[in-house]
């Protein structure tokens, strides 16, 4: 059988895929968007990109909540009655076209006026005239392109929010100020003493005094203010020396010029302020995108649907009290603890668990908040209000309010310690040895170490290594949240896996068949069957027997929630669950099963399992030799075997872990003095993952769903875990080289500065020259590192 | 050489004058999304195929 694409979203069509204008499509929604697009002469989004798109999915009645008021004022940034703008966060944003379409959707409806992508945010703004088109038609018209935004109840408050540019403003300052100082002096670096230059040098440096305030007072307030805070708890950071160096700089500088005695030190002031800004912006960078703050609030929607009197009507999550009567709408999440009333409750909760496999509910059970309910509508009473539910108490605990950073001591921290207490008593020392011999120069020279001292070169290594190291992991699919977790990484002793979702795939991909053997025919009745539906469980079953021969069955049915039936003019074949093929032996087993009869009775059922990683026992294997592994699961111990086979002998696996298990698990261990790194994924590890030093999730779309961590893996780049630790604690030796670096410059200029030589001049090229050189030594250094990662 | 006040209040005024433009950019949310541009930069010439296209066919109707 011949294979081919999607012209729309590029799936593998089925052998009765639809022919439309010459292009094939694999089902009727991507035709249709097709037709859209065609119909509006929006082609090219086409020729852009090859099979750009995305299936639209069956969305009626899911944003109905958006005709409400309350909801539309707090998702738009504009109102005034005839135009609105919003801001929606579309997930499927992921190439040239999808800017290209959506910044042309006024060519589908008129009335919307603007359209602005962020494709870094994979945001797209949207401005329109509310009159003749709302909130909730903008959105449908987006859900039916195939772009179908994402709200949730994270966007509840941020409507207005605004940006923090303060860092490109300080930097931009700085800039203007530096250049603007350096040709000033310019003139005084080569001919001291010439007769206009003595004429005008006034005029000259006080414009540079002039140019320098907004850079030592706006500039670099922010070290000021941390090393303030840092002499306040008593703690000597790298801000220490550094706001030493300005405010030394600065009121020297400023003293000569006053008395006449010098040009001053504006130009490596203003020079220093700008490099460290720089650093800080090279560091700063962040995957704009993803987040790594995420808790429920990022899960739930903004709003359900009440039931009251048998009127249906939206109301906002926050709002909803203890014996409200709730639908919940096919792939819908359950936002609050409740009791199901009545429906088909087929829960899955694989945002709280990990685990992909649905639950079966009856009518009176309970329901947890974070499920998504998976086939067709329930109703439901709510018993709590959303933030009293089970999973959102998770996040009172104490770890998700505390600042990880605030207990680290960063390896600039702790050689700034030494550095300034050296440079202090350098200070000290060669003023009072000046003191002794000529007391005239005694200030001069307790000046000139702190001013040639100021650490710009060792404050620099570190962010720019990090920096890029940060951008490389970035391209291998490793983002991290910020810096610091490189300088974590490299510290870890011990570490700790999640099993399901993390170390096995979410896919169940593997089926084991137990039963009476099938024969030919009977297999070929069963793939052609299960050809036709588009559950999950038939989808993979297909996928397996695929390879087998299609005949053309003489009718089908699809019963939702228990299975389905095909039939040919000799056979039929029934596949679903035990009591829809007449199997009344009881489920006993907690495994995802599919079961099989045809018209001779019961055959067998095929058990899914889910597939371990690959490259998982190698990964381990390397890993054991320098770290303790653990696996902490959720699940049973029923993969215990399987496990031990697997993975190395020495790790250890504990089952049936809580979520609050897990963090005491791991809290337990970093008591002991041990750094933690915990690999997780589901919202069950998210106490895990904020508690250990390092959390990272392992996800398999890093569009979608992470929670609360430090870095982000994805799952296809697992089994690099070890080569990327491996990466960070080479990155901490390029560090410590380049602190070496640093050193030697700064013993450079300590000489001049301890003999009472020191030249403006001097200053003004060593400053720029050691951190320029510490730059490209460390961006070569680790661009060599990166190139052996894969 | 006193030209030299005017020289210097030129060239500090243009400087000030390109700072000030930079701090309207950044605030006008120029910097925020530095990637988006590039690629749009490029459909240009779509859009223009797209209106003559468009412009035949309201012919062709009207």
């Amino acid at each position: 059988m011949e294979q081919t694409s999607c012209f729309h979203c590029g799936d593998a069509c089925s052998a009765e895929h639809i022919i439309y204008n010459d292009k094939n499509f694999c089902c009727n929604g991507c035709k249709t968007v097709y037709e859209i697009f065609s119909e509006n002469d929006l082609t090219c989004y086409y020729d852009l990109q090859q099979a750009p798109g995305n299936t639209p999915k069956e969305i009626q009645g899911k944003y109905d909540f958006l005709s409400d008021e309350g909801i539309i004022e707090k998702l738009t940034e504009f109102n005034d009655g005839k135009h609105q703008i919003t801001t929606l966060t579309i997930p499927h944003i992921h190439c040239s076209s999808c800017i290209w379409i959506l910044e042309n959707l006024n060519k589908l409806n008129p009335n919307i006026t603007a359209s602005q992508v962020n494709f870094g945010k994979k945001t797209v703004r949207i401005t329109y005239k509310s009159e003749d088109i709302s909130l909730k038609d903008v959105v449908l018209l987006l859900s039916r392109i195939g772009y179908e935004p994402y709200i949730s109840l994270e966007d509840f408050n941020t409507g207005k929010n605004k940006v923090n540019r303060s860092l490109i403003y300080k930097l931009g300052v700085a800039g203007f100020a530096f250049g603007n100082v350096m040709f000033l002096s310019f003139p005084e670096y080569f001919e001291v003493g010439e007769f206009w230059l003595e004429q005008y040098k006034s005029l000259f440096r006080w414009l540079m005094f002039a140019f320098s305030l907004p850079v030592v007072f706006y500039a670099g307030q922010d070290y000021f203010i941390s090393a303030y805070k840092g002499v306040k708890a008593r703690f000597l950071n790298i801000d220490i020396p550094i706001a030493l160096g300005i405010l030394v700089l600065f009121i020297r500088s400023t003293v000569e010029i006053i008395f006449d005695l010098g040009t001053g030190f504006f130009d490596s002031l203003t020079g220093l302020v700008f490099f460290l800004l720089l650093g800080k912006f090279f560091q700063q960078r962040t995957y704009a995108f993803l987040s790594f703050e995420r808790d429920y609030k990022s899960y739930f929607p903004i709003a359900v649907t009440k039931i009251s009197n048998g009127i249906e009507t939206p109301i906002q999550v926050y709002n909803i009290k203890k014996g409200d009567r709730l639908l919940i709408r096919n792939e819908e999440l359950i936002p609050v603890d409740g009791i199901l009333m009545n429906g088909n409750a087929n829960i899955d909760y694989s945002f709280v668990t990990g685990e992909s496999e649905a639950v079966k509910k009856q009518s009176g059970d309970k329901l947890f908040a974070g499920g998504k309910q998976t086939s067709g509508s329930i109703e439901m009473e709510a018993l709590n209000a959303v933030e009293q539910s089970y999973l959102t108490q998770l996040w009172s605990n104490d770890v998700f309010s505390k600042n990880k950073e605030d207990g680290f001591t960063t390896l600039t921290n702790a050689i700034s310690k030494r550095f300034t207490i050296a440079v202090l008593s350098i200070a000290v020392l060669a003023s009072l040895y000046w003191l002794v011999v000529d007391s005239s120069k005694a200030i001069n020279v307790f000046t000139a170490v702190l001013i040639i001292a100021c650490p710009c070169a060792i404050a620099l290594s570190a962010p720019f290594t990090l920096g890029n190291l940060l951008r490389i992991f970035g391209k291998l699919k490793f983002y991290l949240k910020n810096a610091s977790v490189i300088e974590q990484l490299a510290k870890i002793d011990t570490i700790v896996f999640d099993k399901t979702g993390t170390i096995t795939s979410n896919a169940k991909s593997k089926t084991n068949y137990e039963g009476e053997t099938l024969s030919e025919e009977e297999t070929v009745l069963l793939t052609s069957t299960l050809r036709h539906s588009n559950h999950p469980l038939s989808r993979s079953l297909y996928n397996i027997l695929q390879k087998n021969n299609i005949v053309t069955l003489d009718h089908y049915e699809e019963h939702l929630g228990e299975g389905i039936y095909g039939e040919t003019s000799d056979q039929s074949v029934k596949i679903g669950s035990a009591k829809y093929v007449g199997q009344l032996q009881p489920e006993t087993d907690l495994k995802t099963s599919v079961y099989v009869s045809t018209n001779q009775g019961y055959k067998g059922k095929f058990t899914f399992y889910n597939a371990y990683r690959k490259g998982i026992s190698k990964l381990f294997n390397k890993l054991k030799k320098e770290y303790d592994l653990v696996i902490l699961s959720g699940d049973n111990a029923s993969e215990l075997n399987n496990l031990k086979k697997l993975l190395p002998a020495k790790t250890k696996l504990i089952f049936n872990q809580k979520p609050n298990d897990k963090l005491e698990y791991i809290k337990h261990h970093q008591d002991n003095g041990a750094h933690v790194m915990m690999v997780g994924d589901g919202l069950n590890d998210a106490g895990a993952l904020a508690q250990s030093h390092v959390g990272i999730a392992v996800s398999e779309n890093i569009n979608v769903f992470s929670p609360a961590c430090d870095a982000i893996l994805n799952a296809s780049k697992f089994n690099q875990l070890h080569s990327y630790i491996k990466a960070s604690k080479t990155a901490i030796m390029i560090i410590k080289w380049s602190f070496l670096f640093s050193f030697f410059y700064n013993v450079i200029g300590l000489y001049f500065a301890v003999t009472g030589q020191l030249m403006p001049v001097m200053a003004a090229v060593l400053m720029p020259l050691s951190s320029i050189s510490i730059v490209i030594f460390t961006t070569v250094a680790t661009n060599i590192l990166g190139r052996k990662l894969k | 050489m006193s030209v030299i006040y005017i020289l210097l209040t030129i060239s500090i005024v243009i400087a000030v004058l390109f700072f000030a433009a930079f701090i309207k950019a950044v605030k006008s949310g120029q910097y925020d999304d530095n990637y988006t541009p590039s690629v749009r930069m490029l459909f240009e010439d779509e859009l223009v195929k797209n209106k003559t296209k468009k412009t035949i066919k309201n012919q062709k109707f009207n």
